[in-house]
């Protein structure tokens, strides 16, 4: 096999933000031509600082970078564009009322005279798309798309600029499983015909599946550069977080209890008329994770927010500790002693510009403890803050530093201070560990299995199969806003069997689906 | 009496009256696609209704007066730009500063260049030619209705087009529906979005202008104080309700200048005017009302057709 030419190499990379943050701390990256490189490590260990760098959206403190063997400075992603790097990110950079081609073509228009040549616009999307395989009509508007359509835009958007390098940030992050198969089979087409890949991911199966080398780093720095074949996934693993991180969650047999969530015929549709619940019923109990799987948009994300109280539903009641719910509003559900881990925490979770002592505080801060005759006690309130800092592992200088300038498992640590430290019997989480490092998903994790084991209940929904099935006691599947299935041991169930159910292949018999009621 | 003529009256008047709301309207269109929204457009149609009176009566032809019409626009268009754009400054109050800086600006330069503070009159000045179209001019009725108008109304009508093109035609005007709509989609791709902005905010000041001009050297024959009277916000609302496209605004302006004509009318009428003069503003709310429960709908619209994909 011919060596391979290296396109990309960085050396030394520090970057050190005008906040005093040392984001980079001297790190070593390389990349080959041709070849499926993914870059790993927790949130927070700086590798979108890197991938930044390389885009020229920041400039490295110190270190060189070099571009097909020839030190360069990359001042702008004009210039990175124009050296041959394409970067997708993580949020969609296209603008929804505009075709695919307009998005595609913007900035480097094939013209005719003053105009734009819209025909030759079109025929050369629809022939790169159709050159690696990813159908997207170069007429349909971005705001009719799919997410993982939007996706294929954005690749294509790179490789239209004559990107030879592609950067993918956690692009699977907000895929189904299918559209990530479908993405993978377009990376390995794109890897045969002479592109190189750069693929940011902390999951651990998709990284051993598709690459070729891997690169890890830890709090900044380089913890080293493999061939896949060499590492494991534990492997992987101990290299991202230094320690011997359960991959396989354990737990003892559950200790069931009383009925807490008691859900009958319940429907739930939006102002238009389209359904998103159709007819479901189940029941939760006490020391109890009931696992709710399915591909997202099947009706998972509007269940959690009628038991919460932020949307109304149409028929059926809702039982939360002995209590119909259908007149109160969100304050009073939360007096029920029910906690809420919402799906989106940027916007639902937290309030970005507060301090994590604010937010931590939001649902307390009523209380007497906190604040008297209307003035709040700013002593006790820092206390608490530094409290819920340490107890939650919230990495932070101090609590008072507003809570967007953490790593997205840090924010999601401090939402999970704030929902858990109010003492509740339910536990609603949705997508708990969704774009979290490897540390504090497994923080997460436990911290939801301790409060199952202290006789509470937990809603889990997932769209994580391992999380699902490695956390939950029973398994609810939904798919096109029915339950399709229950499994009362989630222990005896498989990954590929759960998918059938979850993508509407089969479906469970009524009376198997009515175990979900206990007989009530 | 409803007569031939009072019906061919008011139909030519209509196209007059909507002349100034419909050029600064297709420059609102400019700048609400970019993202920005300008609420000086009174202030500027106002400078240039002025300044082109005045470069006219002292360059001593029309050329001059358009010069300085247009390049009064653009200096106040340029400093709105650089403030809200470089210096980060909200674009509503941006907007207020220079309505209110327009409204003690013309009147102080009108007194040092005439001495007085009600209206030009005292200065020869020029205005823009009415224009016969041959053939359409001998057509009975049509004619009468569509020919013999100002050549800024021709110009208006034809900026209708032209802005189309521009907007959905042109790399330009792609660029610009990209920023306003995603900025940082647009300079992911590379595009300096200020620099696009700024462009943008320019255009829409030249529209602005001419609007303005047309009022003082077309519409009227001298510069009189405040004769704006709010068209540029009721431009501003027809954009809005045109859904910020060339197309939209001409039938929003249309609309609205109805109401506009028909008042000058109805003051011929026994109709108290405080009332007839009340109708082109109420006839803005109604608009307006009208466009936000449509925008509900479509929205409603669209929120099922992703739903529905979602599903898919």
């Amino acid at each position: 096999m011919e060596e391979k030419k290296e396109v990309l190499r960085m050396e030394n990379i520090v970057k050190v933000y005008s906040n005093g943050v040392m984001a980079n701390k001297g790190i070593n990256f390389s990349v080959l031509a041709g070849e499926i490189h993914a870059l790993s490590g927790e949130n927070g260990a700086g590798k979108s600082t890197l991938m930044k760098i390389i885009f020229g959206e920041e400039q490295p403190t110190s270190g060189d970078i070099y571009v097909n063997g020839e030190k360069t400075i990359i001042s702008s992603p004009q210039l990175a564009i124009s050296l041959g790097i394409g970067m997708v990110h993580q949020h969609f950079m296209l603008v929804p009322s505009l075709t695919v081609a307009e998005n595609v073509i913007l900035g480097v228009e094939p013209r005719k005279g003053l105009l734009i040549n819209r025909k030759k616009a079109h025929r050369q999307v629809e022939e790169m798309a159709d050159k690696f395989n990813m159908q997207v009509s170069p007429r349909a508007r971005i705001e009719d798309l799919t997410v993982g359509q939007k996706q294929k835009v954005e690749i294509l958007k790179a490789l239209f600029r004559g990107a030879k390098i592609l950067i993918l940030d956690e692009p699977t992050a907000v895929l189904t499983p299918q559209e990530t198969t479908e993405l993978f089979e377009e990376l390995k087409r794109l890897k045969s015909n002479g592109y190189t890949i750069i693929f940011i991911s902390h999951k651990l199966n998709e990284v051993k599946e598709l690459c070729d080398r891997i690169s890890i780093i830890r709090q900044g720095r380089s913890m080293g550069l493999y061939d896949m074949k060499d590492v494991t996934e534990q492997d992987i693993s101990n290299l991202m977080v230094g320690r011997d991180v359960i991959l396989n969650i354990e737990k003892k047999p559950p200790e069931i209890g009383d009925p807490t969530i008691r859900v009958k015929d319940l429907n739930i549709s939006g102002e238009n008329g389209k359904t998103f619940v159709n007819n479901v019923s189940f029941l939760l109990r006490e020391g109890e994770i009931l696992g709710i799987a399915g591909v997202e948009g099947n009706g998972q994300s509007e269940l959690a927010e009628s038991l919460t109280g932020l949307r109304k539903y149409n028929s059926g009641s809702i039982e939360m500790c002995g209590k119909e719910i259908s007149g109160c509003n969100i304050k009073d559900i939360r007096a029920l002693s029910v906690s809420h881990i919402p799906e989106d925490r940027m916007t639902t979770g937290v309030a970005p510009a507060l301090s994590i002592t604010e937010n931590t505080l939001s649902d307390k801060i009523s209380q007497e403890k906190f604040s008297k005759l209307g003035i709040i006690d700013k002593g006790k309130i820092k206390q608490y803050g530094l409290e819920m800092a340490k107890d939650y592992q919230v990495l932070c200088k101090n609590p008072d530093v507003r809570i967007d300038s953490l790593s997205g498992g840090n924010i999601q640590k401090a939402v999970l201070a704030r929902e858990l430290s109010s003492d509740p019997k339910v536990i609603i989480a949705n997508q708990p560990t969704r774009g979290v490092d490897v540390g504090a998903t497994e923080f997460i994790r436990k911290r939801l299995i301790k409060m199952r084991d202290n006789k509470k209940s937990v809603l889990l929904i997932s769209s994580d199969l391992n999380e699902v099935l490695g956390l939950s006691d029973s398994i609810i599947v939904m798919h096109d806003g029915q339950i399709v299935a229950y499994f009362p041991d989630a222990g005896k169930i498989s990954e590929l069997e759960l998918g059938k159910y979850m993508l509407g292949i089969e479906k469970q018999s009524e009376s198997e689906i009515k175990e979900a009621c206990h007989g009530q | 009496m409803i007569d031939y003529s009072f019906i061919v009256d008011f139909l030519f008047m209509w196209i007059r009256v909507a002349t100034p709301i419909l050029l600064t309207s297709l420059g609102a269109v400019i700048c609400e696609r970019t993202g920005v929204v300008n609420l000086g457009l009174d202030g500027i149609m106002l400078i240039s209704a002025l300044f082109g009176v005045l470069g006219s009566a002292w360059g001593g032809n029309l050329f001059w007066g358009l010069a300085a019409g247009v390049g009064a626009a653009l200096i106040v268009s340029g400093v709105f730009a650089y403030f809200h754009l470089m210096l980060k400054a909200n674009a509503v109050l941006c907007g207020t500063a220079v309505n209110t800086i327009a409204g003690g600006l013309t009147v102080f330069v009108l007194q040092l260049a005439t001495g007085e503070k009600g209206s030009s009159s005292s200065l020869k000045s020029f205005s823009f030619p009415a224009v016969n179209i041959p053939i359409i001019k001998d057509i009975p009725v049509l004619g009468d209705i569509l020919s013999g108008h100002n050549v800024i109304t021709y110009f208006a009508f034809l900026m209708v087009i032209v802005i189309t093109v521009f907007l959905y035609r042109t790399p330009m005007g792609l660029r610009m529906r990209a920023v306003g709509e995603n900025p940082s989609a647009a300079s992911s791709v590379g595009q300096n979005v200020v620099k696009i902005r700024f462009l943008a905010i320019l255009l829409c000041g030249v529209m602005a202008g001419m609007g303005g001009m047309y009022l003082s050297m077309g519409y009227l024959s001298m510069f009189t104080r405040d004769m704006v009277a709010g068209r540029g916000f009721i431009a501003l609302a027809a954009c809005a309700m045109g859904q910020a496209n060339p197309v939209g605004a001409l039938i929003s302006s249309m609309v609205f200048s109805f109401f506009d004509g028909l008042s000058n009318i109805l003051q011929l009428l026994q109709i108290p005017s405080e009332f007839v003069q009340m109708l082109p503003y109420g006839a803005t709310i109604l608009g307006l009302t009208v466009y936000s429960i449509q925008k509900q709908r479509q929205k409603n619209k669209k929120n099922k057709e992703i739903q529905q994909n979602v599903i898919k």
